[in-house]
């Protein structure tokens, strides 16, 4: 008898050295798949040469040259001009004169920042509110056809984005859309909100009728009650789907790429141009890559208890 | 799948609290008037502004798109009169070789993808379920990747991927002692289709980990009690209770991959562009060469269109695996 109990304690609870042998695999797998983005982390603080030395350098004395690449352009000049100058302003000044270059203006990386900024949170404001409201609705109301509806929501988000992207373009060029961060604001909503109606519809469920049918009972309306009763019961689910919204904004490429050129141009279009004297600025774009992808990786720990849910429209809940 | 509480009992208790404080201060005199909108206009009035964005933005242009593949419309010449030639494009598309080859490179890249990251995403989901010490830390890094931009992610797996200098040709050659210039990933026609698969099991391999993960966590502990109170080996138990059990979650998260990798563009075009010659060049980025830089507006609307019914059968076929799964 005690044999059959350590036997099914073994069941539920894995063996120590099982533990530890799946322990060393799986964190051997996570170092090595966190070696790519150490090496582009490093490189931004790498100087062009040591950027490209080989063998690669894994040891290296840091210098700001690549995050001061990538905030400013810059224009090669003669020795005599440069000790004319003075004493140099700042540590990006010292580092661009040693090139024999001066410090012209700044670059675009602020701009389309700022871009992908505006884009991300006006288009995540826009696809949560519509989502939010259509949720609700397909939760708690018998809506005709609601199932082929909701089929049709989350359809639009299987079509290629080339394939969308044409016929955008083409309209956009009608409406004086183009590289505007309105029309992108408008395209990617209409791309979240599918993601926000199906994650919301979920977490809506999951909020008991009840508690509208008592406020309702005592006297509110339906609208009160969703705003003042369900609106924060849902806040957690909110709060993740919106984060959901904002990283694809942030992340996205292929709309980016064809609809904006210049004023509207997002960050994942403009860090692969980023290009030096003689082919790419790699320290430049490592740093640019670095500043770019902080966000999403707080965002991912943030979100790590939701992320299941997220990446599958909601049909798998933990 | 089995439901879980959605909320802890203490939050509960919390909500009925809200609730009753929510009923308590509505005066007594409006308690049982019903004013305001009925439900059937809120329903309606919540749903339409959804719907009527994603019609102007998506099925709109989707409308235009299939009026476009039977035009001779080129966006580079929009005052050329447009004239109707029928099924012109589908036909030239279903006979070009173009296509065929682009076809043939998506299903490659596909096909190889999803065999890769389901099997390495598997084998993780369940080492990570043996609850090691610090599983949930380890977990959430090896997360990151599939967060990220594609695009950007393509674009510094190109400095990875330089011969000489790259990190990827010195790391194999310090395990197999070739010189680190003597092969290239992204300029060799037989390894640059190889190397768009790296990257993506790379970049996917722990979406398929943690949707296998919540299968495994589904299969009820009693279950495999009873099979080891039956004495059924591990080989056994893996074999008929661990893999059925799971399977459900294993094909959602390998139509999921389908679907995304079929229309793969962002990480491929900045990684290789399509080259060497047409080797990584995936269906979108044909498409994408085709409506933006031949112009060829009318052919790709056609071929869109093609892609679009394709990729709609897929998410049908999905759709119905889902149910399946929620039935569990």
């Amino acid at each position: 008898m005690s044999g059959a109990s350590t036997t099914a304690h073994s069941v539920v609870e894995p063996s120590a050295t099982s533990k530890r042998v799946a322990g060393f695999f799986v964190i051997l797998y996570a170092l090595i798949s966190m070696a790519p983005l150490a090496w582009i982390f490093a490189t931004g603080w790498k100087t062009p040469p040591d950027s490209i030395s080989y063998p690669p350098k894994v040891v290296f004395d840091p210098s700001l040259e690549g995050y001061c690449n990538l905030f400013t352009t810059r224009t090669r000049q003669t020795n005599e001009y440069i000790e004319a100058l003075g004493p140099p302003q700042g540590a990006c000044d010292e580092v661009t004169r040693r090139r024999e270059m001066v410090i012209a203006g700044q670059s675009n990386y602020v701009p389309r920042f700022i871009n992908s900024l505006i884009i991300a949170f006006g288009s995540t404001f826009l696809a949560v509110s519509l989502g939010v409201f259509s949720a609700y609705a397909f939760s708690r109301f018998k809506i005709p056809l609601a199932d082929d509806l909701l089929f049709f929501i989350l359809s639009t988000r299987m079509m290629p984005p080339i394939a969308v992207a044409i016929p955008i373009y083409l309209m956009y060029r009608e409406l004086g859309l183009s590289d505007s961060a309105l029309g992108m604001i408008l395209l990617y909503t209409a791309v979240n909100v599918s993601l926000a109606v199906w994650l919301l519809k979920g977490f809506i469920d999951e909020i008991p009728r009840e508690y509208e049918e008592a406020a309702m009972i005592d006297g509110y309306t339906r609208l009160h009650a969703f705003f003042k009763v369900v609106l924060p019961q849902a806040a957690t689910g909110i709060a993740a789907t919106a984060i959901f919204c904002m990283i694809f904004a942030w992340n996205e490429y292929a709309f980016a790429v064809l609809l904006t050129s210049g004023e509207a141009q997002t960050a994942p279009p403009f860090i692969p141009t980023i290009i030096g004297e003689g082919g790419m600025d790699w320290p430049a774009v490592g740093a640019g890559t670095t500043l770019f992808l902080i966000p999403i990786v707080v965002f991912t720990i943030v979100l790590r208890k939701h992320l299941l849910r997220g990446i599958t429209f909601g049909a798998v809940r933990k | 799948m089995q439901e879980t509480p959605v909320f802890p009992a203490s939050q509960n208790a919390n909500n009925y609290a809200i609730a009753n404080r929510a009923a308590a201060a509505t005066p007594t005199g409006v308690s049982k008037a019903v004013r305001g909108l009925s439900d059937r206009s809120i329903a309606w009035l919540f749903v339409a502004p959804t719907m009527i964005l994603l019609l102007a933005i998506n099925i709109f242009p989707l409308i235009w798109t299939v009026y476009l593949s039977f035009t001779n419309y080129a966006s580079n010449r929009p005052n050329r009169p447009v004239i109707n030639v029928g099924l012109k494009w589908y036909r030239d598309i279903l006979s070009s070789p173009e296509i065929w080859t682009a076809m043939q490179a998506t299903a490659h890249f596909v096909f190889w993808t999803i065999l890769f990251q389901t099997l390495i995403g598997f084998s993780l989901a369940y080492l990570v379920d043996r609850k090691f010490r610090g599983h949930a830390f380890w977990t959430t890094i090896i997360l990151i990747p599939m967060m990220l931009s594609p695009a950007v992610v393509g674009n510094f797996w190109k400095f990875l991927y330089q011969p000489q200098i790259g990190l990827f040709n010195y790391v194999v050659s310090f395990f197999t002692g070739l010189p680190p210039s003597s092969f290239e990933m992204l300029g060799s026609v037989t390894l640059a289709p190889w190397a768009i698969i790296i990257v993506d099991t790379w970049m996917w391999t722990p979406y398929v980990m943690l949707i296998c993960l919540a299968g495994l966590r589904s299969i009820p502990d009693y279950i495999l009690e009873a099979a080891e109170v039956d004495r059924a080996s591990r080989w056994r138990q893996f074999w008929s209770i661990t893999l059925p059990m799971a399977l459900p979650f294993i094909m959602l998260a390998v139509l999921f991959r389908g679907i995304e990798n079929f229309k793969m563009f962002d990480m491929v075009m900045l990684l290789t562009g399509g080259g060497p010659g047409s080797t990584t060049e995936l269906a979108s980025i044909t498409l994408k060469r085709a409506a933006f830089e031949a112009y060829r507006t009318g052919y790709s609307s056609a071929f869109a269109i093609i892609l679009f019914v394709v990729v709609f059968g897929l998410a049908n076929v999905y759709v119905k695996a889902l149910n399946k799964v929620k039935q569990r």
